[in-house]
Order: structure tokens, then sequence, then C-alpha cells
């Protein structure tokens, strides 16, 4: 069957430098000059970005929502990562 | 806005998932918990089949009225009065376009694809909103659209920023921060008439007196008489109801008319102690309901300028695929 429609691509936006890339949305475009150019028009009219990023949607591979407790729960008992575990004497607490 | 075309690895083929019934309950249940507890629903969480039809329904409609939205208004470009005027409205139309396209986006995370969202404004099977069925007759319109009618869209979308669709609420986000532009250009160019001559401040009033009435539409049936309204305040995607809604509006804008010196067309507008509100007068539904089903001044033209558009820029869009294709394959 003919594909009519433009691939998708997902849009990341650097605000200003310091910051991350961070996705802020998608287009429809047939090849990443043109994703880069609506990703323009659409998400920096008003000087949203200094630097954009498009990726071909169907390249991003993502975890399986099913697959949250598996994935991310076992960092849930594990509270001596953070530093508020372990409770020093006054005189040193600042550390 | 997150994809529905994302891979997710290793999905376990369907046959090796258990019975559909015996998962819908769990998964009902986590999703029910989520709403419960205020969070938000995001584009490849399990969700009910109903509630998934719904936002298509609501974010695509949304997403239409933003594109239709833009020919009332594009109507006026090559006609505004001053350089300054005409700057404004070409960003606010390509806003409108914009916020389309947030919106389509936002609408095919649910698993719809554009195409078939377009294809149904085409044919007359999605709705868009009826105040683009209106025609914009003077350049006071302009003014009166961005005072009213995008007064009354920013008083709807401020709740959609807290749906519980992740995609959709953060789309609403975006538009909500570009509307307030809108509504100011309008008030502004409505005050800069109004300090004009008589002519001027006569094109004003006609204009409120032809766009009041079907802003106040624009928040839907009465509560009671609403279709979708209690299912989707279940469901988090419509916070506050039509009815109050509606009021929030008319107590925004009344004052606004006064410093405006424009007469709202309503003998029955009152200010109200006891409820501390405004009351006002009786909504025409035959009317509303008529441009709903398609017999107002301009659901034809409107639908036929998006038809040709589409049409006519078809060949654009197939060259630049066979473009794209012929450098990958080259």
């Amino acid at each position: 069957m003919e594909r009519k429609e433009w691939p998708l691509w997902e849009v990341f936006i650097r605000n200003r430098n310091g910051l991350d890339h961070k996705h802020c949305g998608s287009v429809h475009a047939p090849d990443a000059r043109l994703a880069l150019q609506a990703a323009r028009d659409v998400y920096t009219r008003r000087q949203e970005g200094v630097s954009i990023w498009v990726v071909q949607a169907d390249h991003i591979v993502a975890s399986d929502p099913d697959a949250k407790p598996e994935m991310f729960d076992p960092a849930e008992d594990k509270i001596y990562r953070h530093p508020t575990f372990y409770k020093l004497p006054d005189d040193v607490d600042h550390m | 806005m997150y994809t529905q075309a994302m891979d997710v690895p290793n999905q376990q083929p369907e046959e090796k998932k258990p019975a559909a019934a015996v998962e819908n309950a769990d998964y009902q249940a986590e999703f029910d918990v989520k709403l419960a507890r205020g969070e938000f629903i995001e584009a490849k969480d399990w969700m009910p089949e109903a509630y998934r039809k719904t936002l298509i329904r609501q974010i695509s409609q949304h997403a239409h009225s933003e594109i239709v939205g833009m020919l009332p208004e594009g109507n006026w470009i090559t006609r505004a009065p001053t350089l300054k005027r005409k700057s404004i409205l070409l960003a606010k139309v390509q806003d409108e376009g914009g916020h389309g396209l947030y919106l389509y986006a936002a609408a095919e995370t649910l698993g719809v694809s554009r195409d078939e969202l377009i294809e149904a404004l085409h044919s007359g099977k999605a709705k868009y909103s009826s105040i683009f069925n209106y025609p914009t007759l003077t350049w006071a319109d302009i003014g009166v659209i961005g005072w009213l009618v995008d007064g009354a869209a920013i008083m709807n979308q401020i709740p959609l920023t807290r749906c519980s669709y992740g995609p959709y609420a953060r789309a609403m986000v975006r538009i909500c921060k570009e509307e307030s532009f809108h509504q100011r250009q309008g008030f502004d160019l409505l005050l800069t008439m109004m300090r004009g001559n008589e002519e001027q401040r006569q094109m004003v009033q006609d204009a409120t007196n032809r766009w009041w009435w079907p802003s106040l539409m624009m928040f839907g049936p009465h509560d009671t008489e609403s279709q979708h309204g209690e299912q989707s305040s279940k469901w988090g995607i419509k916070r506050i109801s039509n009815d109050d809604l509606r009021q929030k509006f008319v107590d925004a804008t009344v004052p606004q008319a006064k410093v405006l010196g424009v007469t709202i067309p309503d003998p029955d507008l009152n200010w109200n102690e006891q409820r501390g509100h405004y009351d006002h007068g009786k909504i025409d539904w035959v009317e509303f309901w008529n441009v709903v089903n398609g017999n107002g001044q301009c659901n034809k033209e409107r639908l036929e300028q998006r038809v040709k558009a589409w049409e006519d820029g078809a060949w654009v869009r197939e060259a630049a695929l066979a473009h794209a294709r012929k450098q990958t394959t080259a």
C-alpha cells in the first residue's frame, strides 16, 4: 500500500544554552530537513529555542508501560542511596 | 507529544496475554486509582476504550476548530488597516495553525492517524466549533473575535491544562500561553477603534451585537442538557461545567465592555447581588443547534475552503514524499 501520510518526527528543543534539549511535541514531515523547518515554525515562534533535534518517531525505543513495576520498583526500597538516609551528629550534618 | 509509533521491544504476542476480561478488570482498577490520585494518564498506558474514544473526539474537534478558525480571520489579512495590524493578524492566524498541529499530534498519540482525522473533518463526520460558521463582515469583527471568541475559548481551555490525559494537557499549556496575546490584541484593536470616529464606534457595537450570543453558545448546552458532561468530569477530562464556565465568562466580560464603552446586547443582563454574579437572558438554542447541524451562514463555505486547500496541496505532499524516497534510495 502506498503511504500517503508524511512520517512522524519527535521534536526536542534546547530553550537556551546550559539547558538540556527537552521533548516538546511532534510534526509530520517527509524528510529530516523539512522536519527541522516545521519544528522551527511550530515550536519556536516566540524564541523558545536555540537548538532543535528531530528524531523519526519509529526510531525511538520506549520502555513498556506494563513493565513499570519490574523496571522501576526495585529502586523504591533502596533508600540508602539518598543522603538523607544517614543521620549524622549536628556538628557535621551540613556535610 | 509522545507518539503511538514508538516501538516497544519484546512485546508479548497477544495470545500469551491472559484473557482480556480479567486483564481489563485489573487495568481498570489501576486506571481508576490513578485518576482518583489526580495522576496523569500517558499515551501508552492502558485506558478504557470509551475514554480513548471520548478523547479522540474532543481533541480532534478542538484541532479542527483551530484550523477552520484560521478562515474567518484569514479573510481580513490582506485588508488590515495598517502594517502593524496586518503583522499582528498574521501572527495570530499562524498561532491558530500551530494550535491545530499541537492538538492533532496529541490526538494521534491515541492511535488514530492524521489522515483519518482530516478525512473525518472533510466528510463532515467530525464537528468543529460552530462559532466559525459566522461571517466576519467588518474589521471590527477581527477585534471582537479576539476579545469575545478567544476570551470564551480561554475560559474553556484553562481547565483543560489540568485534564487527566497528559499529551492533551501539555498541548493546552502551550496553547493557553499563546491565547492571551490573541485576546489582548483584540481588545487593543477595539479600544483604538472606539477612540476613532462615530462610524468606527458603530462598527464595534455592531460586531459586538453579532458575536455576543454565539460566544455564549461556545460553552455548549446547559449542564442539564449536556450529553457528555458527567462522564467527562468523572474521567478528569472536563473539570468545570458548561454553565459555570459561561458564568465566569459573563462576569469577566461585562466590566471589560464598560471600559470599552460598548453595550452588551442583552436587556436581561443584570448584576445579581444575592448570587454575586451577572444574570443573563435566554440563549437561543434553536439557532445553536441549527448551526451545529450544518445550517449556519458559512458552514458550507468553510468546509469547501478546507477541502480545496487540502486537495490543491496534494501534489506538494506527494512530491515531497517522492523526493524523500529518492534521497534515501540514492
